[in-house]
């Protein structure tokens, strides 16, 4: 997987993981992919339902240690 | 791109946990590409105060609704468990740990991410609220400003 860019979002809350990570997909284009990392335990939900809500493709979820990382492809 | 989706948010009131969920609401629907509205209304109004004080011409009892009201976000009282005002000081220690966002900083999120911040002028002559004690970069409206934001939002919120 070709990781553009990623997104150190560790130990921030809601709403910021979502807030960031809309905020960092608009700086790179469509078809690349996005790592985001968390720590929040909301934001596996969060970023879930907001890809899917803005229609970007949600490739892997890792979960370690409390830690998530998302890959997004921007759609 | 008249498909955007909107959000609406009513903010009525002037608690800290209060406007607190409201700016959260309204800072993920602003991720979530919405439109969104907070139209303040009555003591959600204080929320736009400014922190410094100001000396506007006023009434007798304007001059005592001022006094008794919180000069912005975070000088506000919890809706629970106030405590004589220790409530607010512990919960704001409770935020910091868990790396929350203090209100203050959720507004200036709201502004930087385009959300409308809307206060009602009805409501600001009742309590005697003027304009130059609220922030600079906010609009004014009434009801009917409100009902157009809000007539095809996706979510309207009441809080």
């Amino acid at each position: 997987m070709n990781i553009e860019k990623t997104l150190d979002a560790k130990g921030l809350a809601c709403p910021m993981p979502v807030v960031r990570t809309k905020k960092t997909i608009d700086d790179i284009e469509s078809g690349q992919i996005l790592e985001v990392v968390t720590t929040d335990a909301g934001s596996k939900s969060d970023i879930t339902a907001w890809a899917k809500s803005s229609g970007h493709e949600l490739v892997d979820l890792k979960e370690e240690d409390g830690v998530f990382y998302f890959y997004i492809k921007k759609a | 791109m008249s498909e955007r989706k909107k959000t609406n948010i009513i903010l009525f009131s002037g608690d800290y946990d209060k406007v607190m969920a409201a700016y959260i609401i309204a800072n993920g629907a602003a991720a979530y590409d919405h439109d969104v509205t907070i139209f303040h209304t009555f003591w959600g109004l204080n929320t736009l105060r400014k922190d410094e004080k100001l000396q506007p011409k006023k009434s007798f009892m304007e001059k005592m609704f001022a006094k008794m009201m919180p000069r912005g976000a975070e000088n506000m009282p919890l809706s629970k468990m106030q405590f004589l005002g220790m409530g607010p000081k512990m919960i704001k220690k409770v935020m910091k740990k868990h790396n929350a966002m203090p209100v203050s900083d959720l507004v200036d999120l709201a502004k930087e991410q385009d959300i409308k911040l809307l206060a009602c002028t009805m409501t600001m002559d009742l309590l005697g609220l003027k304009k130059e004690e609220l922030m600079d970069d906010i609009e004014y409206g009434g009801v009917a400003a409100y009902i157009a934001d809000g007539e095809d939002g996706a979510i309207n919120l009441f809080i």
